[in-house]
């Protein structure tokens, strides 16, 4: 395995990414909403094909907030449809992303269909180039480093998320296990829902603009799953996940680099291998686990029988 | 605008391409509606989601495997074989993850669906890259191409779908029992793990054949919106799973056409959007459970409430704490009436002006107090009747404290039907005081003063 400071940037990108996700993700596991992320993130393309449409160009910012407002409204419609007509959330989160999908499908060919905005390039933006745009060459000890955009936009993400995260940490811990005992506690648990709503959209959105749709979806669920296995307390589940989603980072990396070798063939996508390498750390954990795990639950079983 | 003729073309079916395309849409919309519904109930409408994502390695595994083999990898079946092998395990492990630790439905679909998607992305990372074989088509795969079906899609599609509506009809009492008692089914002895393994099989056969044809959104959507969409008309799975296919294979075909009459419209696209449309409509219109009705339910619930509120509480009051045979009619004062229930002004003004069009009050000297007719008396007596026998069999049957009766039985006595009515009486006939129709009421009455 050869290793550049690219490798180094890319694992430091993917790193910052899956940390952001992951803050936000065991809130959404815990609400039992851990499929926004893949709902959001075919839901934006309305928003990505409006703010084109309207201002005719592919500005980042424009369509960095259509895309946002239409990851919320995901969210919003989602709420109205499971209170109003009585369905199931699962079900209403599909009814709400395809047909949101389906329009912006149909917005793009109508208005935009002679300009590049094709749907995968949009969806899915690749980890492996994000390095290449440099905007920031600070010295450090001597040392000249070449910072990228992508490395700068996700840290101001995570940083966010994590002052979000921390700040409103017990209002969204109260809000997420009992809603109604946070209504009379005086916290505004449809306020809490809503502001992370939003900030799942944003970060989502933000993330895979630059690394891409599929890091977003797995690095929301897996991570906080993996941790809720692991403990009972939620400020060492938060802690918990963000580490196992920085170690599926680099673990990801380091493998999309080797693993193909092995069997004869060349390197492979880092997302995706960052996916495959959080399911094997949490297939690890969901076996081993001290509490929760499998075996565990099989040899206590076994026990009582006996 | 298309022309007339050009309309009637495609309405029956006339141009060769147009025709398989339709004919497809409507057999899926068909399948996937049945599908949906039996996902729907049991609450995991999101695992088409998971399933068609789930697809992907075993595309890319199978592309491998026939190039390793010394094949160019297009083989339809084999892909499809593929694709249905890793959806099937994709199925298996969310079912494991469920019941084998507190991992929830929601969670084990997505870690599932984000980890075998991901290993498909690796895997078509390492094929783009493979000197011999060139990836392009396995991306289309997932999009799918709805519009450029061709004669053995069509034959695949046909096959799949049919065999699935056949074998679900046929297992549709075990399904059935599968979706609404689980347990139930297990103590019956029936296989529920194979049952539901089946069930998901059969879905991941939909899944695989639909994918290929009309790509991942509308598979998506054809799972879950026509089931939910046909859940607003109907309380009872038969109809509701016919009325799902039905509207499944309608937006299908309207879809379908739709985009067969403007060239520059994505028929899997049009076709999501029709069966929205269809979930909008029925979500406000829907005859069992759409907003209209049950909102519409709801006030008159609220109003027979109110009214029989009002009786009861007239009838307490005139019966000041004592069972008497003869009631001494007299006219009651509205701050009484108040005293005796937590309502507005508004609110109690309502029922009032609502009993007095009924002719159950009348209002002697119009300013502030009432008084009961003969048809409002007999009602007042069978309601506060009908109060007390709840009460009764609340101590009785269910062990409610006495403290505690009057607010219990306030929830659920307005939804008592006569024969529960009579069936009551029979049972606690004991409780009859001779001669009076009323019994005496379990707890003090708090005279409203």
């Amino acid at each position: 395995m050869e290793w550049y400071s690219i490798d180094t940037w890319i694992v430091v990108i993917a790193a910052l990414a899956a940390g952001a996700c992951a803050l936000l993700g065991n809130f959404l596991v815990l609400r039992k909403m851990s499929m926004m992320g893949d709902a959001i993130s075919h839901a934006v393309l309305p928003g990505l094909a409006i703010a084109f449409i309207v201002t005719g160009a592919r500005a980042s910012l424009s369509m960095f907030i259509g895309a946002a407002i239409a990851g919320v409204l995901t969210a919003v419609f989602t709420q109205w449809i499971s209170r109003f007509g009585k369905v199931d959330e699962g079900a209403s989160m599909g009814i709400v992303f395809t047909t949101l999908f389906a329009l912006g499908l149909l917005l793009i060919v109508q208005g935009a269909d002679h300009v590049d905005l094709d749907p995968s390039c949009v969806l899915y933006g690749a980890i492996e180039l994000t390095p290449l745009d440099v905007v920031w060459r600070p010295t450090l000890f001597g040392l000249s480093i070449e910072v990228p955009r992508t490395a700068l936009v996700l840290a101001g993400v995570t940083l966010f998320n994590a002052v979000f995260v921390v700040a409103f940490f017990k209002e969204l811990r109260i809000s997420s296990f009992d809603a109604e005992l946070a209504t009379t506690m005086g916290i505004d648990s449809k306020l809490m829902h809503y502001l992370l709503m939003t900030l799942v959209a944003v970060t989502t959105v933000a993330c895979f603009e630059s690394v891409g749709s599929i890091i977003v979806i797995a690095m929301l669920i897996v991570p906080a799953a993996t941790a809720h296995l692991l403990t009972d307390r939620l400020w060492l589940m938060v802690v918990l996940s963000v580490l196992i989603a920085i170690g599926s980072a680099a673990l990801g990396h380091m493998s999309a680099l080797t693993v193909p070798a092995w069997f004869g063939f060349a390197d492979t996508s880092t997302s995706g291998m960052m996916a495959v390498m959080a399911g094997l750390i949490f297939s690890t954990v969901m076996l081993f686990a001290p509490k929760y795990g499998v075996l565990q639950r099989f040899v206590k079983r076994t026990q009582a029988v006996k | 605008m298309p022309e007339l003729s050009d309309i009637w073309n495609v309405l029956i079916l006339r141009d060769y391409n147009t025709r398989l395309v339709v004919i497809c849409t409507i057999l899926l919309g068909c399948a996937c509606g049945l599908m949906g519904g039996f996902l729907l109930l049991r609450k995991r409408s999101l695992m088409g989601d998971t399933l068609s994502h789930a697809t992907l390695p075993g595309v890319g595994l199978s592309f491998m495997l026939l190039v390793a083999l010394g094949g160019d990898g297009k083989s339809l079946p084999i892909l499809l074989a593929g694709a249905g092998i890793t959806g099937v395990i994709g199925c298996a492990a969310v079912l494991f993850i469920r019941e084998q630790t507190r991992i929830k439905d929601d969670a084990a679909m997505g870690i599932v669906l984000s980890v075998f998607f991901g290993a498909g992305v690796a895997i078509l990372g390492v094929i783009q890259k493979m000197p011999e074989g060139s990836a392009a088509g396995l991306e289309s795969f997932i999009y799918g191409k709805t519009a450029s079906m061709v004669m053995s899609d069509f034959h695949i599609l046909v096959f799949i779908t049919v065999c699935v509506i056949t074998c679900s009809l046929l297992l549709f009492k075990e399904f059935r029992l599968l979706c609404f008692d689980e347990n139930f089914a297990a103590v019956l002895g029936w296989p529920v793990k194979f049952l539901d393994i089946l069930l998901l099989t059969f879905i991941t056969a939909v899944t695989v054949a639909g994918l290929q044809a009309v790509g991942l959104i509308l598979i998506i959507a054809f799972l879950i919106t026509p089931a939910a969409a046909a859940r607003f008309w109907t309380n009872q799975l038969d109809r509701m799973l016919m009325l799902s296919a039905l509207i499944g294979a309608a937006s299908g075909w309207i879809g379908a056409s739709l985009s067969a009459f403007f060239p520059r419209l994505p028929a899997g696209a049009v076709i999501v959007l029709v069966a929205a449309l269809f979930f909008v409509l029925s979500m406000l219109i829907g005859t069992e459970r759409g907003v209209m009705i049950r909102s519409l339910r709801q006030s008159q619930l609220e109003k027979r409430m109110g009214r029989q509120h009002l009786l009861r509480a007239l009838y307490e009051i005139m019966e000041g704490g004592r069972v008497t045979e003869e009631l001494n009619i007299r006219t009651v004062p509205f701050r009484q009436i108040r005293g005796r229930r937590t309502w507005s002004d508004r609110q109690l003004r309502d029922y009032i002006r609502r009993a007095y069009n009924e002719g159950l009050v009348e209002a002697p000297n119009k300013v502030d107090s009432i008084l009961l007719t003969e048809t409002g008396l007999v009602e007042a007596k069978q309601v506060t009747r009908n109060h007390r026998l709840w009460e009764m069999y609340l101590i009785e049957y269910a062990d409610v404290a006495t403290s505690r009766v009057d607010r219990d039985a306030d929830m659920v006595e307005h939804i008592l039907g006569d024969k529960m009515v009579t069936r009551l009486e029979n049972k606690l006939q004991a409780y009859r005081i001779a001669g009076s129709l009323v019994p005496q009421s379990p707890h003090p009455i708090d005279p409203g003063d």
